[in-house]
């Protein structure tokens, strides 16, 4: 009895120490992960620290190291994330209340419209570089590997982004709101219009910030498009030739790693400046998102 | 319409509604909403024929079976050699090395997450994990070059590799696909029913019973979606390739030399100055065909594995 009693006692306590180890082995997982993820800030930030400052921002880039800054690539990004969002929002939104409002998805093209888009959210980058260089860059646009060609490129990366973030946010909207504004005599467009966009904008809102904040660290598209790595002055239109703060950062590590000057730390202090841009824009992402959240 | 006249007849008439005016404004936003939809799909068509074009012009001076078997790749060379092997074989085994790490730190997460954070733990794990996502590829390719070779491979482990070399893009290229692999996952494994874990547990199941032999199988048609999404990001990935891995194209499959995958090439090789119809030019597109055609075929399988554990439990 007693003997039995102690089997079953060391059987649970083997459980017990097997679920622990498994449980353990389960947060290893997750912390090797953010591990990685803070040697890799720690890292940069060690390397870079030191010459991110006002004179790296104003300069231009230079043939020594120690006086070449990012002033050409910052504007570039810029720019090009003003082109991107002027496309973007209104094609994504146009696209997001399509799908929602007005596609009955049981037809064959509503359908196909929306495995398209699945599919392009997985198209790899440096692919729709090759649609930007074959389309925009030269072809029928021949538009040159200027700003508008490299905002346009980045533009049709991450549509798909805003195009399912503004649907969610639309999907998000409870139908009595539109019953009730259909009720009183509106339009279905007035509907979308007045009550509808209004409480789907934080939710959309949120969708455009993290669809460019994809779009400004993308390096491939724009090589491949075409961007310049050595640029000294801002663009000054849309017809620009440009280089961007990713295509600087390839263009010093290259250097650094052929030994040629010291380049690494000025790498590293774009990539600096690279990831407070995207810290700050995550930022403004969620505070919208917690601000003007709605509970229906 | 003639009904209700002639039933209100007699008695006070009833306010005439007749059919709705025609709205002209309303039929115009509309076709604008469908033209924006529409753009997505031009995009799709845009990239077909683009790729197509050159890629047909490419065969006319290139074999199709000598591209596709040929273990040579000199393109830039004259005269050159267009045997896309090498590439095919850098792309997958930095994918496989991207897989070796990705899959298991990526399931684990998303076992930890599913079944045992409660949910204050994990809404804070959750963002920390996806920053990993939001960080651009090109600062893991400096992290890879600078950083995880010289210290960790080199220094650390002691290991003979190039300072160029497979492994350290491989392994590093792995960290980048973690949350998504792990937040697909995580969501197929949330969409188990609790029915099915309390049967478990009713039958005496521990929690490490359950989650292995209960959730990871329900959940299995998702979690291989997980892993082929993660694999058809890592095909596609440029830049962490291009700079840690070097750019030689290299049948070999020792992960300590460099190599070069099909979307670094197109890196490399790209560039404003490429001029339109050379052999370099329609290279680019050739082999950004195979490259697009690879991840396709992984996406649309992937998607077919989430609808089927979708359909079963929801």
């Amino acid at each position: 009895m007693s003997a039995h009693g102690q089997v079953v006692g060391s059987a649970k306590r083997s459980r017990r120490a097997k679920d622990l180890g498994f449980r353990l082995l389960l947060l290893a997982c997750i912390g090797l992960s953010i591990l990685l993820l803070g040697m890799l800030l720690l890292d940069v930030v060690g390397d870079g620290a030191g010459h991110l400052n006002a004179d790296f921002i104003s300069s231009f880039t230079s043939i020594s190291a120690d006086k070449a800054g990012v002033q050409a690539a910052l504007w570039g990004t810029i720019w090009l994330m003003a082109v991107c969002a002027l496309f973007i929002v209104p094609v994504g939104v146009a696209t997001a209340i399509y799908l929602e409002e007005y596609a009955d998805s049981e037809r064959w093209y509503n359908r196909l419209i929306e495995v398209n888009i699945q599919n392009l959210a997985a198209v790899p980058s440096v692919v729709y570089g090759i649609l930007g260089l074959a389309f925009l860059v030269r072809g029928p646009l021949a538009l040159g590997s200027t700003i508008l060609a490299g905002g346009l490129t980045l533009g049709l990366l991450v549509l798909p982004v805003v195009i399912i973030a503004g649907r969610e946010a639309i999907r998000a909207v409870p139908p009595s709101i539109r019953e009730g504004s259909l009720a009183l005599g509106a339009t279905q467009w007035q509907t979308i219009r007045r009550q509808v966009l209004p409480a789907a904008v934080p939710g959309i809102a949120t969708g455009v910030i993290l669809a460019l904040s994809r779009a400004i660290g993308e390096t491939a598209p724009l090589i491949v498009v075409g961007a310049a790595t050595v640029i000294a002055f801002n663009p000054s239109g849309l017809d620009s030739d440009f280089t961007a703060l990713p295509i600087q950062i390839y263009d010093w590590i290259s250097r650094a790693s052929n030994d040629v000057n010291n380049y690494k730390p000025l790498a590293a202090a774009a990539i600096l400046l690279l990831m407070i841009i995207l810290v700050l824009m995550n930022s403004v992402a969620i505070w919208l998102r917690n601000r003007y959240e709605q509970k229906w | 319409m003639e009904a209700s006249t002639t039933t209100a007849a007699g008695t006070r008439a009833v306010p005439e509604l007749g059919t709705a005016r025609r709205r002209w404004g309303e039929d115009v936003i509309k076709a604008l909403l469908v033209l924006a939809a529409l753009i997505s799909v031009l995009t799709t068509t845009g990239i077909v024929i683009a790729l197509l074009r050159e890629t047909i012009d490419f065969f006319g001076s290139v074999g199709v079976w000598d591209f596709l078997s040929g273990g040579k790749w000199t393109p830039l060379f004259e005269p050159g050699s267009f045997g896309v092997r090498p590439l095919v074989v850098g792309t997958f085994l930095i994918t496989a090395i991207a897989l070796v790490v990705a899959a298991p730190l990526g399931l684990g997460a998303a076992i930890y997450l599913s079944e045992y954070a409660r949910p204050r733990v994990r809404k804070t794990i959750k963002p920390v994990l996806e920053l990993l996502a939001g960080v651009p590829t090109i600062v893991f390719g400096y992290f890879a070059l600078t950083y995880f070779t010289p210290n960790i491979l080199q220094d650390l482990l002691h290991l003979e590799v190039n300072i160029f070399n497979a492994l350290s893009a491989g392994i590093i290229m792995g960290f980048m696909i973690i949350p998504t692999v792990a937040s697909v996952a995580e969501d197929a494994m949330s969409a188990v029913p609790h029915s099915l874990r309390e049967g478990a547990y009713g039958l005496g199941a521990s929690k490490l019973q359950v989650s292995l032999r209960v959730v990871l199988p329900a959940a299995l048609s998702g979690i291989v979606a997980a892993i082929v999404l993660g694999v058809s990001r890592a095909v596609g990935e440029t830049m962490i390739v291009l700079l840690a891995s070097g750019q030689v194209a290299s049948n070999s499959v020792d992960p300590r030399e460099p190599h070069f995958s099909l979307a670094s090439f197109i890196g490399s090789t790209a560039g404003g100055d490429t001029p339109t119809g050379s052999i370099e030019y329609k290279t680019i597109f050739a082999v950004g065909m195979l490259l697009f055609v690879i991840t396709l075929v992984m996406n649309l399988i992937s998607i077919r594995f989430v609808r089927r554990y979708r359909q079963v439990y929801e």
